[in-house]
């Protein structure tokens, strides 16, 4: 297994944020390797730069040095448009406030990131009928998030997150919303992913109790990387 | 599904769309009655160029109408006072003295003419005196005329020495009233002519004809001319167009008031709806963000944006100017004597249209710009 390729290679990653006149350097020099197929916990204390590293390996902002490469493709020099168009096809993301459009239906925020691929309608219908059953929420498909609890609303989430089939999915504090059952719930269910459907996951939490539904966990310190067990 | 998303965005906040959207129809509903103003202020200018109509044989002026159309022009519609008259093209002394002169019939061309002031007892004098004349203060003036001073003319059309008793001399109420001329009675003339040539008396050169509604002269027009048709004699019937000058450039300034109050509405609603749209977006940016993960596009965004401002503009533009017709008719009704025509142009509906789609454009770029710059991390961080 780790003769393989790691998915993941983050090189000497910094990243800092001006606000105002003040620089802070919320990440320094990281290297981090992901083996395909793992679920890894990146854990820390608020504020240590979990979500930005996160956004980083996600595509969804801009390193200041160092490399990502992800599945051989160096995402860090990817122009905007050709980054949105990768994360389309390779990450899967879901947040802690489920972000599901509260205009669309459980089946159309399901479908939404199929909108963008060139599947027909009947196709992008067996997917999202089949991302639902997964989750177990095909039965509340015709329902608006609002009419739904935090836990639903995450299980339409993590069908959102796999319904376009990519190769890694990204959790920022997937459970940080939700009571015990419906965590244990969401967890389960992303087991699920990792184990039956090989996705590699990677999850930002600071609940050890989540971390342990991972297999691997990294702790983020004052921008700086160490490794559990 | 991007239209669907943003019709149900647009209705996310029942109240504040409702608003939006009734701000937009009044709007519009101002725009298009301004609009109509301004049209039917045109029409009536073309109208109203004068509350008096000259009619005139239509193959020439050298031609005349028989008398027997007074009566007949009387009893049109609209028709208040109808005088008549000959240009009697009389020379006095040399031919260098040219003037004006006309025999008219004095009763009914004096009631047309208000702005000739006489005093009463001249006014009086000239009427009672078949071989009486009235002068305009200029002319008394240019050959030293006083009253009670005989006038002899040569004619040039009717031949003969014509001896005339000065009765009035007239003075015009208006600054561009014409001082210059010569009028005698026109029975004066006649009579003479059935003496000496029968066959060219009761023939008069035009009818000048007073209409009650300056906004009815072309109506009258027609239906004088209507009238004559296929007879020996046909008309031809127009304005005066002295009248017409200085109506017209007084209104262009009126005019020029009502698009300038028409923009100020479009710039007040313009500036209403993207101040809601702003509030949206800003609501959203979240939103708008997980989009943007999705891998939703810049033009994405700006579509569902601009789209949302479109239907708000959409909604308000389609009532307002449904609105305006029965409003058009209530501002008829209240001011139907300045306005008899005040009918809503295909134009006008046109204008409604574009400005609406150009309010719901412009209302929505601020916004769409910023949701589309704002970064994916920072969009997430406003939201939580
Ligand atoms: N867009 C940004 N602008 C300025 N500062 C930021 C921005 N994003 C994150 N930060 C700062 O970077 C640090 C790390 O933030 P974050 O990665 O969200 O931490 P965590 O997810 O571990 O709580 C925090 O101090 C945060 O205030
Ligand atoms: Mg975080």
């Amino acid at each position: 297994m780790h003769t393989e390729k790691p998915i993941v290679a983050i090189n000497n990653v910094s990243k800092s944020y001006q606000r105002g006149s003040q620089i802070i350097r919320v990440l320094e020099d990281i290297s981090l390797n992901i083996e395909s197929g793992e679920f890894l916990a990146l854990m820390g204390p608020s504020g240590s730069g979990k979500s930005t590293l996160l956004n980083l390996i996600a595509g969804l902002d801009h390193v200041d040095h160092g490399s990502i490469e992800i599945g051989g493709v160096e995402i860090t020099i990817l122009s905007e448009s050709d980054l949105s168009r990768w994360r389309i096809v390779n990450v899967g993301f879901i947040f802690q406030f489920y972000n599901l459009i509260p205009v669309l239906t459980a089946f159309e925020n399901v479908e939404l990131p199929l909108l963008l691929t060139g599947l027909t309608k009947r196709e992008r219908r067996d997917h999202v009928a089949t991302a639902l059953r997964m989750v177990n929420m095909e039965e509340r498909s015709r329902h608006y998030p609002n009419q739904l609890s935090g836990g639903q609303q995450q299980r339409v989430a993590i069908a959102r997150a796999v319904v376009t089939d990519p190769a890694i999915i990204v959790a920022d504090e997937p459970t940080g919303d939700l009571d015990r059952t419906a965590a244990e719930n969401a967890l389960e269910l992303m087991s699920r992913l990792n184990r039956d459907l090989g996705k590699t996951v990677i999850m930002v939490t600071h609940d050890p109790w989540a971390g342990k539904w991972a297999h691997s966990i990294e702790h983020l310190d004052k921008g700086v990387l160490s490794h559990d067990i | 599904m991007i239209f669907k998303i943003l019709i149900r965005n647009a209705f996310r906040h029942k109240l504040r769309t409702v608003l939006t959207v009734c701000g937009m129809a009044i709007a519009i509903l101002a725009f298009g009655l301004l609009h109509t103003v301004i049209d039917a202020w045109y029409i009536g200018v073309e109208a109203s160029s004068a509350t008096r109509l000259v009619t005139r044989n239509s193959i020439s002026l050298i031609f005349r109408l028989p008398l027997s159309y007074r009566d007949t022009i009387r009893r049109i519609e609209g028709v208040k006072i109808v005088s008549y008259g000959n240009w009697f093209g009389g020379r006095y002394i040399d031919e260098k003295d040219f003037f004006a002169n006309f025999a008219v019939e004095p009763k009914s061309y004096l009631n047309l003419y208000p702005e000739y002031m006489i005093p009463d007892d001249q006014r009086i004098a000239f009427l009672k005196n078949r071989k009486g004349c009235l002068v305009g203060k200029k002319l008394a003036e240019r050959f030293g005329w006083s009253l009670g001073d005989i006038i002899t003319l040569t004619g040039t059309i009717f031949p003969g020495n014509w001896e005339f008793v000065l009765c009035s001399i007239y003075k015009g109420s208006e600054k561009n009233t014409d001082e210059t001329l010569f009028f005698f009675h026109w029975d004066y003339l006649n009579e003479s002519l059935k003496k000496k040539s029968p066959l060219s008396s009761d023939q008069v050169g035009f009818y000048m004809i007073g209409i009650e509604n300056p906004y009815m002269a072309a109506e009258i027009s027609d239906a004088i001319d209507k009238t004559f048709k296929n007879s020996l004699a046909e008309t031809l019937t127009e304005t005066e167009k002295a009248f017409q000058m200085g109506f017209v450039t007084m209104s262009e300034a009126i005019i020029k008031a009502i698009q300038l109050v028409s923009l100020v509405v479009i710039f007040i609603i313009l500036v209403v709806v993207a101040n809601t749209m702003g509030m949206s977006v800003r609501e959203r940016i979240g939103e708008f963000a997980v989009f943007k993960t999705l891998g939703f596009r810049a033009w994405h965004i700006t579509l569902l944006i601009i789209g949302e401002s479109m239907v708000i503009t959409v909604f308000g533009g389609i009532t307002g100017t449904l609105l305006t017709f029965p409003a058009a008719k209530g501002f008829s009704v209240a001011v139907g004597k300045f306005f008899p025509v005040f009918n809503i142009t295909a134009e006008t509906i046109w204008l409604n249209l574009a400005v609406t789609l150009v309010v719901g454009l412009v209302a929505g770029i601020l916004p769409a710009y910023r949701a589309v710059t704002v970064k994916i991390a920072e969009g997430f961080r406003r939201m939580g």
